[in-house]
């Protein structure tokens, strides 16, 4: 995959915006040497001009944006070489490489991702990929990111799951927690077992979801979440999606996608609703009390 | 032979309302009415076995026009099971289903199961595929469940046997599904709200069936079905053992041919005088990539699909066809992405549904040889690929194919 290679496709894909090619090595190997660091941000930076002279050049790509990408694994310098290059060039927004792993390095990397957007323009988008955890979008939305995946709604439905968080962030948070996860007991059992479920890798259920292959929703005429106006919601129970999980009905995952993306958006909208009322810290202390 | 009352249940409504028939052959246009509203004869079913129609929505399924569909009592009775539905408020609470359901007696299990099950007088033996428990599938039992799922339609334990199998088997299940539509009329619990179905049984053999016929519509139930076919026999023997059902039973209730769903079987059935219909053959087909069309069918998956950028159907108003290309669907089937499927189930339903519809159209307005005619050229193009069997069975009532 070459450059011009790569312009040819976005030519034939014509996108609205698209990533630029980039050396995101440096991210995969543990721990990150500084000279591959430093390659990964040369070589970046080296995809982005020559891509941005074949726009200059291409017609049918006049209307289409190119995000730079921001590389240069933990290593703080190159980070912060690659932020301040890649703002030097007509990017319509930047792309944070390499901070997606487990819930362990991305606390490390958390510190990183402040160093970085300091250095980026104000006015032009942040994107992360590999960050979909609602409490990391928080960690990360602090800290000047703007754009997210949508992977982790399709992995929880994937894995035969529903988002049922609360991000309702009322005055007191402790009464909708109880509202949407259900009775008390439910709450004790989330607390117990913290500690026992150390997740090492994002794609184990979290805390934020439920599992509907469970026997214990099998009678459960609930809808997956009280409240919820998706299709799902309106319409069926955790019993009938319990059923078609069992019965490995194709359905199950329409179902549940459905759920899962309008509850997934909907937090991001108590995201924007909370910045713009400045009670972000609400928000995040809501999310904070259902995190495992 | 033990004579059971065969008039316990109340003088059975008339469901079927006719509009127009066929001046030349046995076609009839109709309206069923049923607890969950009208439905237009003939009619197409598709088959959501499990509570579900393989991948879309109830809201997909009420905007493709189906009005009824069919559940399956062999595997429901198993998972969820029907105390649970019953406390879902029946089969259309369960998976929210407005319209109407029919759900079979678990009877056509026997045939695709038989390694499983044992037939007694009493019922069916079956080993459950998933806990290994046995079950007793009697007539009475049959009907208790289905009464619990609450659908529309019923249909009776009938004593099953494979169309290929010959011999005092045919007979012995013949006698037994009398009997056993007898117990499942004594046992029925709501005859006000579902309506339980006959099932002719008899298999290939003619005097068979005719006695078959002539018990049953003994029984006044309100609609019969036209069972044991459809499985492997020939289409030579199938066609006249379907003329020979239509002409003994009685023009006012409707006729339901199991399992029959390829379009020139129901346009050739249709003629013969059926109103309802089922079969897994649309929608089992999508899951293989196959699209179901006017001449017959396109393997999306093939080489040939990869740059069409024409939709499926051109007159198919289907949103598949009014959104996707031949050539994105042909894409999708090749990636692990299980969307390509959804789309042609939704294809396919709609054109099954689409051909009823124009099939009954061409009924009320007096031209349904010349459907017929069309149709056939349609699909076959050379009336010398017309099989042997279609042109026969359609020249018996009446319908010449030039």
């Amino acid at each position: 995959m070459t450059a011009s290679r790569f312009m040819a496709i976005q030519q034939a894909l014509q996108p609205d915006w698209f990533q630029c090619l980039s050396d995101g090595e440096a991210s995969c190997a543990e721990p990150t040497s500084i000279k591959r660091a430093r390659k990964s941000v040369d070589r970046s930076l080296l995809f982005l001009d020559h891509c941005l002279r074949l726009q200059e050049e291409s017609e049918v790509l006049q209307k289409s944006t190119i995000i730079g990408v921001i590389e240069g694994g933990d290593v703080l310098e190159e980070r912060l070489r690659s932020a301040r290059e890649t703002a030097k060039r007509p990017v319509g927004g930047f792309l944070l490489d390499g901070f997606q792993g487990n819930p362990a390095t991305l606390e490390t990397r958390l510190n990183l991702l402040s160093s970085v957007t300091a250095e980026l323009p104000e006015d032009k988008p942040r994107l992360i990929s590999g960050v979909g955890r609602p409490d990391e979008v928080l960690e990360c939305i602090e800290r000047g990111v703007d754009l997210f995946e949508s992977f982790f709604p399709y992995q929880v439905t994937e894995r035969g799951c529903a988002l049922t968080f609360s991000f309702d962030y009322q005055p007191n948070p402790e009464e909708t927690l109880l509202q949407q996860n259900g009775t008390q007991e439910e709450i004790k059992c989330v607390d117990q077992t913290k500690k026992i479920k150390t997740t090492s890798c994002n794609q184990e259920m979290t805390s934020f979801e439920i599992n509907l292959k469970e026997k214990k929703y099998q009678e459960d005429f609930d809808p997956l979440v009280r409240g919820c106006s998706c299709y799902c919601c309106e319409n069926h129970t955790r019993a009938y999606i319990h059923h078609l999980l069992v019965t490995s009905e194709l359905l199950a995952g329409v179902l549940l996608m459905i759920h899962n993306f309008e509850h997934y958006f909907g937090f991001f909208h108590s995201i924007r609703e909370a910045l713009k009322s400045d009670r972000l810290a609400l928000l995040k202390e809501l999310i904070r009390r259902q995190a495992s | 032979m033990a004579t059971a009352s065969p008039t316990s249940l109340e003088s059975a409504p008339r469901i079927l309302r006719l509009v127009s028939e066929c001046s030349r052959s046995r076609a009839r246009a109709g309206e069923l009415r049923l607890p969950h509203g009208r439905v237009a004869t003939p009619v197409f079913m598709p088959v959501g076995t499990q509570a579900t129609m393989k991948g879309i929505t109830a809201e997909q399924l009420d905007a493709l026009g189906c009005r009824i569909c069919l559940g399956n009592t062999y595997h429901l009775g198993l998972r969820p099971g029907p105390e649970l539905i019953q406390k879902a408020h029946g089969l259309h609470g369960f998976m929210n289903w407005p319209h109407n359901l029919l759900t079979d007696s678990g009877g056509f299990q026997m045939v695709s199961l038989v390694s499983l099950s044992e037939v007694t007088e009493e019922g069916v033996r079956f080993r459950s595929p998933f806990n290994g428990d046995e079950t007793l599938l009697s007539p009475e039992r049959s009907v208790e469940i289905q009464n619990a799922l609450g659908s529309d339609i019923i249909m009776q334990l009938d004593d099953v046997v494979s169309s290929t199998v010959t011999g005092p088997r045919v007979e012995e299940a013949m006698y037994r599904s009398i009997r056993w539509l007898d117990r499942c009329i004594a046992a029925h619990q709501q005859p006000e709200k579902q309506n339980l179905f006959a099932i002719i049984q008899g298999g290939l053999d003619a005097d068979l069936r005719a006695t078959c016929l002539e018990e049953m519509t003994k029984r006044d139930v309100p609609g019969f079905a036209i069972g044991g076919l459809s499985g492997g026999e020939s289409k030579d023997q199938f066609w006249r053992m379907v003329v020979l059902s239509t002409s003994r039973l009685p023009k006012d209730k409707p006729r339901y041919l199991m399992g029959v769903g390829y379009a020139t079987d129901l346009v050739v059935c249709v003629a013969l005088g059926c109103d309802m219909f089922d079969c897994v053959f649309p929608t089992r087909t999508a899951r293989f990539g196959s699209a179901l069309v006017p001449t017959g069918n396109l393997q999306l998956k093939k080489r040939q699909f990869q740059k069409d950028f024409r939709s499926i159907d051109p007159e198919c108003a289907c949103p598949t066809c009014q959104k996707h290309s031949r050539a994105f669907l042909h894409a999708l089937l090749h990636s692990d992405n299980t969307a390509a499927l959804h789309h042609l189930t939704v294809h396919n339903i709609a054109y099954q549904l689409q051909l009823m519809g124009t099939i009954r159209t061409s009924i009320m307005e007096k031209r349904f040889p010349d459907f017929v005619r069309d149709f056939m050229r349609t699909m076959y193009g050379d009336p010398t690929l017309y099989p042997t069997w279609a042109t026969e069975a359609l020249a018996s009532v009446g319908i010449t194919l030039s």
